[in-house]
């Protein structure tokens, strides 16, 4: 470990560490966020104004909403449990004591 | 301009001043961590939680030459240069996936730039090479416009010459030799509150004193009245969706975005900023405005330099001390995104090319050497550019650094998901994509309207954007397209004939050297260890191993 800053390329990690997946039928709802934005004949016009704004303006930053709306969807439907989180938070906690500790 | 404002330049200098102490702090910190309690701010470890992680993104990807150079093209061009606001809404769903893939992979394997992983995952020394030099190319010209950023509020404040350019870059170099990607991220703390205390000043005092947002919008209607007004001509909205979406694929292949996705502390993070980080979209859309309060307010752009209009505009508006607040926002913004991009670069030069072809055998130490020198001398270039070019260059080579960095998507981007592509097929994918981007971008002609008679003229006959007109292409339309998509369509065309030929002709795809569950490790797994951290002293295994346990 102390000789090489990049592992060699074959070393084996499955059965060291778990199969786990990213899929979720939620991830389609990301699609929301990128293809709105995208459909520019959609919000391309001056009427509706809000607040005298154009419709160009004011939609495209009402997106930024859609956006955060969506991931933040995304993000909380497929988090990981608690315990789950704790251990990634205990992980990095017990890295940082051991680099301290060992100077 | 003349003579030069006393008080704002007094205000910039001390916020400078401070920014710099910072800086030097932020190398103090990293040794005295147990002490500070920092771990909840994520400094604790070498890897950042999810605040640090959204200042330093933030601060990378919104960068001073946004803040500057989006106003001023609403300012001359209007509503074509609102797309920055669908390219940083479009971003975050759309890598929402992948970078939690990258960090993974990335964490399991020791990967620290794109070329890494492209390497181990290819089995191609040759495509990581090619990764290594576009990351260098397109990175390069990105560093040299912050400091065209740092130009434009130095004109404005009528500071005249080159010494302060350098004095604040000398600066900038000095403290990222010493602290790493720990000074830029606490910089970007103080970059934000300065960027959002100015962004919320300026939206609620600039409108009141011209007479509110009809009368901005009114202003910049009238001025584009030739065209279609305060929103796109129907032959504009192709290349507004594509330059976006074109855009907003390449953010996340410039490799100082993939260093400040790598500095996360553990996936959880990356996902909850993905969702946090549009808040700097709602302040860019805002920021864009300000082009069209410059036309409201009549700014003038000092001796034709466009990207004037928005200190200009702050001269206009504000009391010189907060025109000086709003400069040194601007300024310091320009110092976070250059550190990162200066640090980045030095990696892909020092593992990708130093490491693999110069000289194999050399050990950590060296290797850590070489990248504190390789970062010192990327901003030296970049400040060397920025004295001997016109800085329309560095803008004209930024704008291909975008069409060529999205060369890279088939192998960093798609890799991280399939190696169906053969090795051989992207080499010949990334050289066909290559060659159509610059022939295209090339043949770009920026032109002007004259506002008296409306007759269109070519100021300039290459390099003068990067929306392509298909007519050239023997269309019969008048719609163009960003020309960096057209050469990704092109590169994964050739791409994917070649891989066929290339398998149907069994030449060998080499060993993935990563497996399918790397992609998906978590924090606490076994194989998942701390990433070097970039320009740290001494690599890791060195410095007490990142996982005591192995």
């Amino acid at each position: 470990m102390a000789s090489a800053s990049r592992p060699p390329v074959d070393t084996p990690t499955s059965g060291v560490a778990p199969q786990r997946s990213d899929r979720s039928p939620w991830n389609w709802l990301l699609l929301v966020g990128i293809v709105l934005p995208l459909l520019v004949p959609l919000y391309n016009r001056v009427e509706p104004r809000l607040f005298n704004w154009p419709f160009f303006y004011w939609f495209q930053l009402a997106l930024v909403a859609v956006g955060v709306i969506t991931t933040s969807l995304v993000y909380r439907a497929t988090r990981r449990s608690s315990s789950d989180r704790q251990a990634a938070r205990d992980a990095i906690a017990r890295d940082a004591d051991a680099k301290s500790g060992g100077h | 301009m003349d003579g030069i404002n006393a008080v704002e330049l007094t205000i910039v200098i001390v916020l400078f001043l401070l920014v710099t102490v910072l800086g030097f702090l932020a190398s103090r910190w990293r040794r005295a961590e147990s002490l500070m309690h920092l771990d909840e701010w994520g400094l604790g470890g070498r890897s950042f939680g999810s605040w640090i992680t959204w200042f330093l993104l933030g601060g990378d990807l919104y960068t001073a030459y946004t803040f500057v150079a989006v106003p001023a093209l609403m300012f001359g061009a209007g509503a074509a240069g609102f797309f920055a606001v669908p390219y940083t809404i479009v971003i975050y769903p759309l890598v929402f996936l992948v970078v939690i893939r990258l960090w993974s992979v990335s964490h399991v394997r020791g990967f620290v730039t794109p070329a890494d992983f492209v390497r181990s995952r290819f089995d191609s020394p040759t495509m990581a090479l090619l990764v290594a030099i576009t990351g260098i190319v397109a990175t390069m010209p990105y560093i040299a416009l912050q400091l065209v950023g740092i130009e434009a509020i130095l004109k404005a404040m009528g500071v005249e010459g080159d010494l302060p350019l350098i004095v604040a870059f000398i600066i900038l170099a000095i403290y990222t030799y010493n602290s790493g990607l720990r000074a830029p991220a606490l910089i970007a703390v103080v970059k934000d509150t300065l960027i959002y205390l100015t962004i919320i000043v300026a939206v609620i005092v600039i409108p009141s004193k011209l007479g509110g947002w009809s009368a901005i919008f009114g202003a910049a209607e009238e001025k584009f009245s030739g065209g279609a007004g305060v929103i796109l001509p129907a032959t504009g909205q192709l290349g507004y969706a594509t330059l976006a979406l074109g855009s907003a694929l390449a953010l996340f292949l410039y490799p100082h975005s993939i260093t400040g996705v790598l500095a996360a502390s553990n996936r959880d993070v990356l996902k909850r900023n993905m969702s946090a980080l549009p808040i700097y979209s709602l302040a860019l859309g805002f920021i864009a405005l300000l082009g069209f309060m410059a036309i409201a307010a009549g700014t003038k752009p000092i001796s034709t330099d466009g990207n004037t209009i928005v200190p200009v505009l702050f001269q206009q508006m504000f009391p010189s001390w907060f025109a000086g607040v709003a400069f040194a926002a601007i300024g310091i913004g320009a110092l976070v995104p250059a550190a990162i991009m200066s640090i980045a670069a030095a990696n892909l030069f020092t593992r990708n090319i130093y490491k693999e072809y110069l000289k194999k055998d050399a050990t950590p130490q060296q290797e850590a050497k070489v990248a504190k020198i390789a970062s010192l001398v990327v901003k030296l270039g970049a400040v060397l550019a920025i004295l001997g070019l016109n800085p329309q260059f560095s803008i004209d080579l930024q704008l291909i650094g975008g069409v060529i960095i999205l060369q890279t998507m088939p192998s960093v981007a798609l890799g991280l998901y399939t190696r169906w592509l053969h090795r051989g097929g992207l080499i010949a994918g990334w050289f066909a994509g290559m060659a159509t981007g610059l022939l295209l971008v090339y043949n770009i002609p920026k032109t002007a309207v004259d506002p008296e008679t409306g007759a269109v003229s070519v100021v300039k006959e290459h390099f003068g954007g990067s929306s392509f007109a298909l007519s050239k292409l023997g269309f019969d339309t008048k719609l163009t397209v960003y020309a960096g998509l057209i050469a990704l369509l092109v590169n994964l065309l050739v791409a994917v004939v070649a891989t066929l030929i290339l398998r149907a002709m069994r030449v060998p795809e080499g060993i993935d050297g990563t497996e399918e569950n790397d992609y998906t490790a978590q924090r606490e797994d076994a194989t998942v260890r701390d990433l070097p951290d970039p320009l740290a002293s001494a690599p890791p295994g060195l410095e007490g191993g990142a996982r005591a346990g192995r």
